[in-house]
Order: structure tokens, then sequence, then C-alpha cells
């Protein structure tokens, strides 16, 4: 286990409910229309993106699905701008042309939420060939959840990256459903981590509730690409507590299922470890929940205080040269 | 000025831009060892290297991709199609991925890319090797399509996409790359979005790029024998569309033709033709007339072959008829 300092665990910690508390918000943000389209939220999953990119520098590249809150806030995206983005105002993150499932943030390196179910792969590969090209050190982390493994272009990228031996760690979240597809209904191989052994890369799986493991695993592949250039497939196991998105019930599972992974909460989990292991108090849980409600309630109150685009916008940004 | 092909002017272009911007770089099936499989990339992979002329798999949808992050942080790729044809393949990421990111972004993030190769009816290629795939890509809003008809454009219109900053779907034509014209000596670009008057003419204004370029050039110097003069307007890049210069020729004649070797339906005729029917019907003496590919896939035989691609007599007819002669 890499050694951590309190104050990083603790940051861990911090982060994980500020996606968990951030979401919440936003499905009741959506129940009051103020979000609109898709709305796929990410809880259940917080450990993955939390462990996984906190061992990357600001410059190295993440990019992933639809289902990217987390991943966004955790990159260093302003929780208010996201918001904003998610109302559709102005100062989003994207100026609300992108929305829930398109949130870019080039400052911070996030290349951002795409729609195509596994079309972002090859774009996180293109950044990887770009920082080897140029003969930088960034790693490109790129997320994708269980179905994406099954579209051509997985295949295509990841055979690319091999051959080219390209810096890039793709991490499948497993959360065992592609919206109501169970994983073993549409993929005869269940552990996706063996697929690495086609490209001749390192595989692995690890458990994506616990955030420390999933820290401790990218870590290794992040270090591996970054010195050595190999690319790496991890399969971190999750599960998401809610629906596919918020139009979705999720009558594909049964509640003993739903309520038995629930007893994995990765935030709840890890807080209960730090606790054992006497690194926080439970008054140092409370604080974090104030701080973070804190947090949540100004990107709110941002987003609400931010105009609707300009209708000028809409033909902006089609063109640079007509930007 | 020297006269070369058309094959040979696309390779200074790529050349010349790669010696200019380390950033640039070529990649795609059989660009490099084998030389370009239109021999387009000639003697590239010797003077640059193969980091910046790169061999693929065949994987359409994973190359492009790969051009579409790279560009997102920062470089130039050249992705070539071996022919348009397999973009199809690719589909999904030029026109969700290329076309949009900028957009979606809020403009944070631009794709400075070009995806080239040929495209059109060729040589007895049937169905699935001879298509004008112009039309799919000119529905798009954030791509750039040129598509060039001499030496000289292909030259400085490649230049310009290289350095232009949005993406740019760049037709060449199998039946051009052998042609010969003057190319200027030195750098040199056209900007995107210019067209040119290949013909001057006073009766009839005929629209037509790349390979019915060549054609309606031949057609309007019959015609000029019975007496009819044919302006040729080449828009050369199709988005964005130099609709002035169209627009001017049109006061000027009163009569339009648009070709393309493709399908009419839903085609770049029909968008060329209504925007002249919406920008100069005061001006037109008779309804602006289509000469395009028929609505068939494009047949192996060589009779069909001919009978599917826009022929002089089937643009001579189209003259006729918007004369009333
Ligand atoms: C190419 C494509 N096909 C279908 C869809 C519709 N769709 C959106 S998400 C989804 C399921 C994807 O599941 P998975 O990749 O496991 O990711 P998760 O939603 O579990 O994060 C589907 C079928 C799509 N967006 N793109």
């Amino acid at each position: 286990m890499l050694k951590l300092e309190r104050k990083e665990l603790v940051d861990l910690l911090r982060q994980m409910l500020l996606m968990r508390r951030f979401e919440e918000k936003c499905a009741e943000m959506y129940a009051m229309g103020k979000i609109g389209g898709f709305l796929h939220l990410y809880i259940g999953q917080e450990a993955v993106a939390t462990g996984a990119i906190s061992v990357l520098r600001p410059d190295d590249y993440v990019i992933a699905s639809y289902r990217e809150h987390g991943h966004a806030l955790a990159k260093g995206c302003d929780p208010g701008k996201i918001m904003a983005e998610l109302f559709g105002r102005a100062d989003g993150l994207c100026k609300g042309k992108g929305g829930s499932m398109h949130l870019f943030d080039k400052a911070n390196h996030f290349l951002g939420g795409h729609a195509i179910v596994a079309g972002q792969i090859p774009i996180g590969t293109g950044a990887a060939f770009a920082s080897q090209y140029e003969g930088k050190d960034q790693v490109t982390l790129c997320f994708f959840g269980d179905a994406a493994v099954n579209q051509g272009v997985f295949h295509e990228a990841l055979n690319l990256a091999a051959l080219w031996h390209l810096p890039i760690v793709y991490i499948c979240e497993n959360n065992r459903y592609g919206m109501g597809t169970a994983v073993e209904r549409a993929t005869p191989v269940r552990e996706l981590y063996r697929r690495a052994e086609a490209y001749g890369m390192p595989g692995e799986a690890v458990d994506g509730m616990d955030v420390l493991a999933v820290r401790e695993c990218v870590g290794l592949a992040v270090e591996r690409a970054r010195r050595e250039r190999l690319p790496s497939l991890i399969e971190a196991k999750t599960y998401r507590f809610r629906g596919h998105s918020m139009a979705d019930p999720g009558t594909y599972r049964t509640k003993d299922e739903v309520e038995r992974e629930k007893q994995r909460d990765p935030i709840l989990l890890f807080r209960d470890h730090l606790m054992a292991e006497a690194v926080i108090k439970e008054s140092d849980w409370k604080a974090l929940e104030k701080e973070v409600r804190i947090t949540v309630e100004a990107a709110v109150r941002y987003a609400d205080a931010s105009p609707e685009p300009p209708v000028e916008w809409l033909c902006t940004d089609v063109y640079v040269s007509e930007r | 000025m020297a006269i070369i092909t058309y094959r040979e002017a696309l390779n200074q272009a790529l050349r010349e831009e790669m010696r200019r911007d380390p950033r640039v770089f070529l990649m795609g099936e059989e660009v490099g060892l084998y030389q370009g499989a239109y021999k387009v990339s000639q003697g590239l992979l010797e003077e640059f290297g193969s980091k910046r002329v790169i061999d693929t798999p065949i994987s359409e949808a994973g190359f492009t991709g790969v051009g579409i992050g790279a560009a997102m942080v920062g470089l130039r790729p050249i992705v070539e199609m071996m022919t348009f044809n397999f973009a199809l393949v690719a589909i999904d990421q030029i026109v969700n991925q290329a076309a949009k990111i900028l957009y979606m972004s809020g403009g944070q993030y631009n794709v400075p890319m070009v995806i080239r190769g040929p495209g059109g009816p060729a040589h007895q290629l049937a169905a699935q090797h001879s298509q004008s795939m112009e039309s799919y890509f000119y529905h798009v809003p954030g791509l750039k399509i040129v598509r060039p008809g001499t030496p000289k454009d292909a030259k400085g219109l490649l230049k310009s996409a290289i350095r232009d900053d949005d993406p740019v779907i760049f037709i060449e034509s199998e039946l051009l790359y052998g042609t010969k014209g003057e190319v200027p000596d030195g750098d040199y670009t056209i900007p995107l979005g210019v067209g040119e008057i290949k013909r001057e003419g006073r009766d009839v204004t005929i629209v037509a790029y790349s390979t019915m370029l060549l054609l309606a050039l031949q057609t309007a110097e019959e015609l000029e024998k019975e007496g009819i003069s044919a302006e040729v307007v080449d828009p050369r890049t199709l988005r964005p569309l130099d609709t002035a210069l169209i627009m001017e020729s049109v006061k000027k004649t009163n009569r339009a033709i648009v070709m393309e070797s493709g399908a009419g339906f839903a085609g770049i005729g029909s968008g060329i033709g209504a925007i002249i029917s919406e920008q100069a019907f005061d001006y037109l003496d008779a309804p602006v007339e289509r000469v395009t590919g028929a609505n068939a896939p494009t047949p192996y035989a060589k009779n069909l072959e001919r009978a599917k691609i826009p022929s002089k007599e089937r643009l001579i007819a189209a003259v006729k008829k918007v004369l009333a002669v």
C-alpha cells in the first residue's frame, strides 16, 4: 500500500463525498426541471474516478463517457461551472452548449464527456499519441463502461496503443450493466480485464469500491505508462446505485441485489476504515459533510445566478475561423 | 511556373507543410513504406521518418479517433483515407466527434485535422469504391469540405487545409491524380471558401468542381462552337461556399446549372441550387438545373458506369434547356 499522509486520505474522502452530494443535488435539480436532457449519475462508483485521478499530475489528460461528473470534479473542474453547465447557463464549463454529457475543461486537461458509447476511447488514445509524439511524459486516463468493450473502436484503440507503446491507462468501470443489459448478456468472457491479453498489455481487475485499491492499481499503471510507455487495461469492479439515467427506474435489477451492493458503499467503507485506523473522528466527518454541503450550495447559487446563453451564441463555436 | 501532376502537387503540399511545422504528421493505411496507395505520399517516409509518416493497421475509426485526440491537444494530423468510401467506417468519429467537439466544449477544444484521400467514381471500381462522398459531410456543421479540381488548387488548398484550425474533409479523385497543370513556384495558399471562375462566359453559369469541372470546361468549348458562351464557376470548397462568386456569375448570365458526380437526391446540387433560387431568384430566366449522377449505386459495367455519371451530352441538354434553344 502506498503510504499516504492524513491530509491525502482525507482529501480522497472529501472528493468522494463531494461527488455524492453534488450528484444528489443534481437529482433534485433535475426533478425541479432545472436540469434537462439525460442525466447519468455516478453514485456508487465514486471510488474509481477519485482513486484513479488522484495519482495524476495536473497536466495529465482524462477523458470519459457521458457519466462524467465525478471525473470532472476529480480533475479539478469548478463545481459551480459544472452545475451552471448542467443548468444550461452561459457561465457553464462549455457555455451551456455541452450539458451533462459533454463537460470539457481545457484548463484542467479534461478532454470531455462523450456520449457515443466507446467514442472517446480512440480519442483518448490520440491524446496519448500526442504526448509520445512530442516527447512529453504526460499520461492519459481513458474511462468507459463495461458495455463499451464490445464496440469495434475499443479493439482498434487498444491495438494501436499497444502497437505504438502509448502512455495511456484504459479504465473500464464495470458496473455490471449497460443500460438494462447485464454484462453476462453482452460479453461471453466476463473478466473484461483479460481482453488486455489480446494486445499484449497488462490487464488487471481491482475492487472499484475500494478507493485505496484503485489508487494503488492505477498508480502502478500510470507509472508504467509514464516511464515505460506501456498501456494497461484496468477493470474496476463497481456498481451504480441508481438507474442508468434519471429516466430509468432500473427494473432489470432486483431490490435485493441493489440493497446488497449498497452495503459496499465506497464512501462509507472508506470513512469507516479511516475511523477504525483513527485517522478521522466522527467530528471530522461532520465537518467534511458541512464543508461539502457549502460547496454544493454555492455551486447551485452560482448556476442560478448565471444567465442563459445569449441566442447569438447559437451559431458560434461551429468553426474556429468564425468564432 | 512548373507543370506538374495533381498527385505531385499534393505531395509537395504535404512535404512543405511537414517541413514548416513539426506538429504536422501523416497517418493512414500504406502511407509510409508503400508510399501511398495512390502514391500521394511518395518519398515522405524517407524524408520524415516513421514518427511522422505513420502506417496504421486497417482501423479507420480507430486511427481517425487518434487523429482527433492528437489534434485536441495540439498536433496537426493529416489522416489519409485510402479511398473516401472507407471514411464511412469512421463516420461516427468524423461526424459525432470531430465536427462537434469545438461546439460541445463551448469553444475550448478545436480539432485542427485534415482527413484526405480520393473519392468519386473512377475506372469501374463499382459500388463500394465509387461514391462521391461530399454530400454526406456537406450536411454537417463543423466540417469544412474541399474538392480541388486542378493541381494548382490541390496544392494551395491542401496547404490551407493543413493550417486550418477546424476539421477539413479534403476529397481528391483517382481520376485527377495524373492530370497536369501549372503550379506556382514556392509557397502559396488558396483560402478555403474562395471559388474561382475557371472560364468566363455570358449565357449560362455552370457550377462544377473536381472531375465535373474538367467535363464542364470541355463541354463549354464545344458549346462555344455553337455560339453559346458558358461561364464555369469552380467553388473549390463546398463548405465554406463562395456564395458571392456564384451569385455574381448568375446575376450576369441569368441561368444556372449545378453539376456533381454523386446521386442528385439531397445532393450538393440541391443545396447550391436552393441557395441560388433564394438569393438570385429575380435574376433567373429559368429554373436552376441540376446535372448529377443517377440515383443508383455506381455499377461496374463500363456502359452502365458511363450512364451513371454526368456526361457532356447531358450537360449540353441542360444548357439548351435553360436557354430554351
Ligand atoms: C453507440 C451508442 N449506442 C447506444 C447508445 C445508447 N446508450 C447510452 S449509454 C448505454 C449503455 C452503456 O453502458 P456502459 O458502457 O456499461 O456504461 P455505463 O452507462 O454503465 O456507465 C447505451 C446503450 C449510445 N449512447 N451510443
